[in-house]
């Protein structure tokens, strides 16, 4: 029996799904394209529920993955079948052996520039879910200058066939109201508006978070999409939207403006599937052929997935999947 | 005689930037209910008196949120206080008080 198990990616799947194979006595190699690991979530300040420590949560996988190899600025280049499971060639010219593989190669965040409508990259005062979550972390938020009135747009690059994306990304209204709530801490006097289409708060403690934001926080919420946003002579921002529950335009004037961009698929997902020969779906994500009973099973024997490789899932499910991929691979390869 | 020719019509704009909130606030203050509204809609459909006439508690409460004080006491004129809306709503509002409030603002 193959005890060799190539995990893709080192973030917050990767890890996880090394750590319980490493657990269940398999040798792991992860390979991960960028120079550290953590993927997304190294960048991120705190999570919900439980505003846990973002970084602290990827600290305490790779202390406990001591001693496996992490290949860092690797990617892959070729693979194929071989009686034992799979010889993997790296871009460093190595091979690997593994008896299977587990991809977890994530998602990319929603470029947002490429909804010039909002202004990003244009306009100084609009900056993205990762831009304040990174002034969250390193604390410069608190070196800001209060503004008065912060805006949110939900659905950056997500439910927009206009940039071929249909699916929601699950996870931004969460985000938008946990990072107003956190404006609001650091600022009770500004005013915060949520622009929204449906909020979709679909977990335990979600909705929770909602009402908190509403009562606890004052948070406004209107419902209608920010159709564009502008700079005025004094560098603010103009937006403007449909209030679509008194279906009157409306305008407000802002002093800073966050983008919740989406989770598309990885931009390496075609070559990743290229290289194994998976497919994915229209959405560029990884096509699982048993969504609801197998949802780890790729259609090709020996190679599972785990976290948002296959579609846009919160940082609790991706861990799960992970901790499932790691059983379908034990399951897999015990069996002979 | 009959008037011709183009004029200027106002604008049906809501301009947050210089909407008044300071009723919405006042009520806020007394009765925080207000801030939790989640526009279900569940008070309006409900309504014995909106069969007839155009009464919304939503529309009210949503219309002094965006600083329209005046429309909102239309949205009221017609409510028998008869609590229905009270019994519906899935935030649990205190909509009596509210909408008392609202009734009072005006007299006020």
């Amino acid at each position: 029996m193959n005890k060799n198990v190539l995990v893709l990616g080192a973030g917050v799947a990767g890890l996880q799904a090394a750590l319980s194979l490493k657990e269940l006595g398999y040798r792991v190699t992860i390979l991960e394209k960028s120079s550290s690991a953590g993927g997304h979530l190294k960048d991120w300040d705190k999570l919900y529920p439980g505003n846990i420590s973002s970084s602290g949560l990827i600290d305490n996988l790779i202390s406990a993955l001591d001693g496996t190899d992490i290949l860092y600025n690797t990617t892959v280049t070729r693979s194929e079948k071989s009686d034992n499971g799979f010889i993997t060639e790296i871009s460093s010219g190595e091979k690997i052996d593994s008896g299977a593989i587990v991809i977890a190669s994530g998602f990319s965040l929603f470029d947002a520039r490429i909804k010039e409508e909002y202004g990003y990259g244009i306009y100084r005062r609009v900056i993205t879910n990762a831009d304040l979550e990174a002034l969250f972390r390193s604390k410069e938020i608190h070196k800001m200058e209060m503004p008065a009135k912060v805006g949110f747009v939900h659905c950056v690059g997500s439910r927009d066939e206009k940039v071929c994306n249909r699916h929601c990304s699950k996870i931004c209204c969460m985000t938008a109201v946990k990072q107003a709530c956190e404006i609001k801490e650091i600022w009770p006097h500004a005013d915060v508006y949520c622009f929204y289409m449906d909020l979709r708060m679909f977990g335990r403690g979600y909705e929770d978070l909602y009402y908190e934001a509403q009562s606890k926080f004052g948070v406004n919420f209107i419902r209608g999409r920010v159709s564009e946003a502008g700079e005025d002579k004094d560098g603010k921002v103009v937006v403007k939207a449909e209030d679509t529950l008194t279906s009157r335009p409306l305008k407000i004037t802002l002093d800073l403006l966050v983008l919740m961009s989406g989770m598309v698929r990885n931009t390496d997902n075609k070559t990743i599937s290229d290289v194994f020969g998976i497919p994915t779906g229209e959405d560029g994500f990884f096509f699982q052929p048993s969504p609801l009973i197998n949802p780890t099973s790729s259609d090709s024997s020996g190679i599972y997935f785990a976290g948002s490789a296959t579609g846009p899932k919160t940082v609790a499910e991706s861990i799960n999947e992970a901790r499932a991929a790691a059983l379908a691979v034990h399951k897999f390869l015990s069996k002979d | 005689m009959e008037e011709f020719g183009f004029k200027i019509s106002k604008s049906t704009r809501i301009d947050l930037d210089s909407a008044c909130q300071s009723l919405y606030n006042q009520i806020a203050s007394k009765v925080p209910d207000i801030r939790t509204c989640i526009n279900c809609g569940s008070c309006s459909a409900s309504c014995t008196a909106a069969t007839f006439r155009r009464t919304s508690f939503r529309g009210a409460i949503l219309h002094i949120n965006r600083g329209f004080d005046k429309k909102a006491v239309e949205f009221l004129k017609s409510c028998m206080l008869c609590g229905k809306c009270f019994l519906v709503c899935p935030r649990g509002i205190d909509t009596r008080n509210i909408i008392l409030e609202i009734i009072r603002s005006e007299e006020g």
